[in-house]
């Protein structure tokens, strides 16, 4: 539906996004391979040289790195699970009609504002803290021991933050996506006797596909990269037991100094990244054609 | 002037030939109709004409001097679509201005022109409204008053009265038609409707799969249609196609036999009618006849048959005659 | 869907919905309620509702302590300039994107959004040394920057989706009345697309403000916006849980107000657009 000149327009107009997503995203890139098969550590300035794969092979025997990589699955895993499942069903509730739903959906997108460091130490300190948090005071109440969240479950706690922070986007995306599915389709069912599951089941999840596409696709994007909350909370502690790979790439660079390690953990990442957004693109890509 | 030219047009989309190849001429002031079915391609004519689309191969010429390569805007063409195409954030002043402020126009003289344009469309009580608050048929006059305002060498419509009702079609279609009466300008007109094209055009272009099948008069081609297609397609109801024994009595592969042409009491044919309709000033009949087929009988006033009777039919006007590939002879 | 309930079921949903609605609050409420406490009071076991010490203190010190309207500024500045500036890249490529496209554009529009899932830690040195080796280290123009960049797929997304909206037909009009390229985009697309791009600007503007990644890590003191106020809260002078909760309603308040004042285009911007 178009010219040669309009299509000579158009390459030019898309041209400045092209070019600076791809410096942006080439330059560094290039300078962490680089760095990343160089000794370079802060601590140790005069040192330097090729030092092959070297830097890579110590990622990969750090028993750490298999430990940061489930996490990092997890945490993406666990908070997907999470937004959708808790997401449509909060969303089915503020769908019916209720009163004040102007009202209702502001308390529900609040969560949304609030920046990561703040989410996490809402948490960490209001909530979660063994002696001065909200739940230790309930447990307490209930003549239970505290639970030592960060301590003792800190990936589902961490998982548990950022699924908050995650949840009314993914309600809103599903409400809005309930308000188009026509109510003549759920009465045609209700007349053919299909029950409120099946309901559910045939005619409202199939509705919610593309939704659930665009939850899945945009939190991706957002969690392989999730390091604030982490940062904030746990420390990715103890031990190395919240440690994701994002975490251990800035343990790297920040705490051992070591900027060669820390490369090579970025290219790992970023490969990785890669892997997952291949399939992500080729799997569920296709739903988002309107 | 409006004088357009086209040199053997080609357009592809791909692998697709949309248009395998036109020569044709378009006088200045001439209402010329390019009618054929949906998907034949008279919007990708028209749009290869506005400069919308990039010719595949040959060449545009417009008042005798190339315009292929021109842009939609140096061609001084101005263009009704069929979905009014209307800025939906602009009052219906600032719509029909729309083109005069892209020329550089100075604002005294946008309005004169606008107001001229809202007198002789009657919008001039509509004028600070937006097309959301407007009636079909108002949308379709701002979309005029924009292309008119320029003054441009031609009109070219697409489909612009489809999307009203039938009574205000009929109407559009006269006020269109007025509009040409006055202004003197080109227009090329694309319709599926070959009512529109047999009561609108000086000349029309009958197109199908992207070729040209005949150009000409209304009335020449409802009297010499050059082949099957332009016959059945112009005409309503359809003429009547014959082919076997009783087209080889006329030396051909088809005849055909306008439904108008064909009188009712006596004759060779004899058949049973299905259905008849009555509307008073006119009736049509289809009757089986055995050997022939369904054959249309349009009849000028009443006509006291109804479903069922046997009744015999005879050739009253032109028979006209085609060879095996459908060409007349 | 809404359909008519009985005036029982009405209730029991009503209920249901409230609630769920002010377990989600409850957290930002709870730090808000907080930040109104004295620091005895904020810990105080069992927590204190009713009976306890009210007071604005908290918020008195964060302000005397803090360069407060600095950060805001700087927060200010960074996401509304990151914001236009991605707009001005991001309208045109949408523009192509939605009306001119060719075989590739969903592949461009994936590679764009998959150029966000690259950990920004992974390639937290070599910005860093870049943006040294530029002078823009700790300016507001360097954080201007790499905010665009990251938002930008997010940007060009929402917006083509917006255009698509639109019927090409309208632009092609324009074409034939003669407007330019620019001409159509400035009078014709942009007015039309208006509600889109004010959703899309304000998703911008939240994720901007929230970032904390680089506006921390490219940073010292200049040009640091309120995500950095807030680190350095909760760092050094041990915590303080009253103080800390101030300086954080201070930090998302700003943000959270606009929210609420522009519901309508922010549910929309939410979506990001991809939701009908
Ligand atoms: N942009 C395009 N890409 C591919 N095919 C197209 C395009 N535009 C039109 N076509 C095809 O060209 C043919 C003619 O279309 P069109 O000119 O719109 O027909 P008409 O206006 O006569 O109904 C159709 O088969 C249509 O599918
Ligand atoms: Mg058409």
């Amino acid at each position: 539906m178009s010219t040669q000149s309009t299509r000579m327009a158009a390459r030019f107009m898309v041209a400045p996004s092209v070019i600076v997503l791809f410096i942006w995203m080439i330059v560094p890139l290039a300078m962490t391979a680089y760095f990343s098969f160089r000794l370079y550590r802060l601590l140790s300035p005069d040192r330097t040289g090729w030092v092959g794969f070297n830097n890579y092979v110590w990622f990969f025997n750090s028993p750490d790195f298999w430990l940061a990589l489930t996490n990092t699955l997890l945490l993406v895993g666990g908070v997907l699970v999470i937004t959708v499942v808790l997401g449509i069903l909060i969303a089915l509730l503020l769908d019916q009609p209720v009163k004040g739903q102007g009202v209702l959906r502001i308390l529900v997108i609040a969560p949304f504002f609030v920046m990561p460091p703040v989410a996490a130490s809402i948490w960490e300190n209001l909530f979660m803290h063994p002696q001065n948090g909200l739940f230790a005071a309930i447990a307490r109440g209930f003549g239970a021991q505290p639970i030592l969240f960060l301590e003792n479950y800190p990936m589902p706690s961490v998982i548990g933050i950022v699924a908050w922070e995650w949840l009314p986007f993914a309600t809103l995306i599903f409400v809005t996506a309930l308000q188009s599915l026509s109510s003549e389709q759920l009465e045609a069912a209700e007349m053919d006797g299909a029950s409120a599951f099946n309901r559910f089941r045939y005619i409202i999840l199939p509705h919610l596909t593309r939704a659930i596409t665009v939850v899945i696709l945009i939190q991706t994007i957002f969690l392989l990269g999730i390091f604030g909350e982490i940062f904030t909370t746990t420390q990715g502690g103890p031990g190395s037991a919240s440690t994701t790979l994002p975490y251990m790439i800035f343990k790297q660079a920040i705490v051992a100094k070591d900027i060669g390690r820390a490369a090579a953990g970025g290219i790992i990442a970023v490969i990785l990244a890669n892997i997952v957004a291949y399939f992500l693109m080729r799997g569920i890509g296709r739903h988002l054609d309107a | 002037m409006g004088k357009i030219q086209l040199r053997q047009v080609r357009k592809s989309f791909g692998d697709v030939h949309v248009i395998p190849g036109i020569d044709l001429d378009i006088e200045d002031g001439e209402f010329v109709v390019f009618v054929g079915p949906s998907g034949c391609g008279k919007s990708t004519l028209l749009r290869l004409i506005a400069g919308l689309e990039d010719t595949t191969s040959g060449v545009i010429e417009i008042d005798g001097n190339d315009a292929t390569h021109l842009p939609p805007a140096k061609r001084g063409l101005a263009m009704v679509f069929q979905s009014y195409a209307l800025y939906p954030h602009m009052t219906v002043r600032k719509n029909i201005a729309f083109p005069l402020k892209m020329a550089g126009m100075s604002p005294e003289e946008q309005e004169k022109r606008v107001e001229r344009a809202a007198k002789v469309l009657n919008l001039t009580n509509y004028l600070d409204r937006r097309p959301g608050q407007l009636s079909g048929g108002q949308r379709q006059r701002v979309a005029i008053g924009r292309a008119i305002v320029r003054e441009p060498a031609a009109f070219l419509f697409d489909e612009p009265l489809s999307n009203l009702d039938a009574a205000l079609r009929v109407g559009m279609r006269q006020e269109i038609s007025e509009l040409h009466q006055s202004l003197k300008t080109t227009m090329i007109y694309v319709t599926h409707d070959q009512v529109e094209a047999m009561t609108m055009a000086d000349k029309i272009v009958v197109l199908n799969a992207g070729n040209i099948e005949q150009v000409g008069s209304p009335l020449t081609l409802y009297h010499t249609p050059k082949n099957i297609f332009v016959a059945g397609f112009i005409g309503s109801p359809r003429m009547n196609l014959i082919e076997g024994p009783e087209a080889a009595k006329h030396n051909a592969h088809t005849i055909g036999i306008r439904p108008e042409h064909i009188g009712v009491g006596d004759g060779p044919w004899e058949g049973v009618v299905g259905l008849s309709e009555h509307l008073g000033s006119d009736s049509f009949i289809k009757v089986d006849v055995p050997g022939l087929g369904v054959i249309n009988v349009r009849a000028a006033g009443e006509l006291n048959v109804h479903h069922g009777d046997r009744i015999k039919l005879a050739p009253t006007g032109k028979i006209h005659r085609f060879d095996d590939k459908g060409l007349a002879l | 869907m809404a359909r008519a309930a009985s005036p029982r079921k009405q209730l029991i949903t009503t209920l249901a919905a409230w609630s769920v609605a002010l377990i989600i609050f409850f957290p930002v409420l709870w730090m808000i309620l907080t930040s109104f406490k004295t620091e005895a009071s904020a810990v105080a076991s069992p927590p204190e509702l009713l009976g306890a010490d009210w007071t604005l203190d908290n918020y008195a010190e964060v302000w005397s302590r803090s360069d407060y309207p600095r950060f805001f500024w700087n927060s200010v500045v960074i996401s509304v300039g990151s914001t236009l500036l991605g707009l001005a890249i991001a309208i045109p490529a949408a523009w192509s994107m939605a009306f001119v496209p060719g075989k590739r554009t969903k592949d461009l529009l994936m590679w764009m959004l998959s150029t966000k899932m690259m950990p920004a830690v992974a390639v937290m040195i070599p910005i860093y040394l870049l943006f040294q080796w530029l002078g823009i280290f700790d300016t507001r123009i360097g954080l201007i920057l790499a905010l665009m960049l990251m938002n930008l797929p997010i940007i060009i997304w929402m917006l083509y989706t917006y255009f698509k909206e639109i019927p090409g037909e309208i632009l092609e009009a324009a074409r034939m009345d003669g407007a330019s390229l620019w001409n159509e985009i400035v009078y014709v697309l942009t007015p039309m697309a208006i509600p889109g791009i004010a959703s899309t600007m304000l998703l911008n503007v939240i994720l901007a403000w929230n970032e904390a990644f680089w506006t921390i890590t490219l940073t010292t003191t200049k040009a640091a916006p309120l995500s950095a106020f807030i680190a350095s809260f909760s760092a050094p002078q041990g915590l303080f849980y009253a103080k800390l909760s101030a300086a954080s309603a201070m930090a998302i308040l700003p943000i959270l107000i606009l929210g609420w004042f522009s519901q309508k285009q922010l549910v929309r911007g939410l979506t990001f657009g991809a939701v009908k």
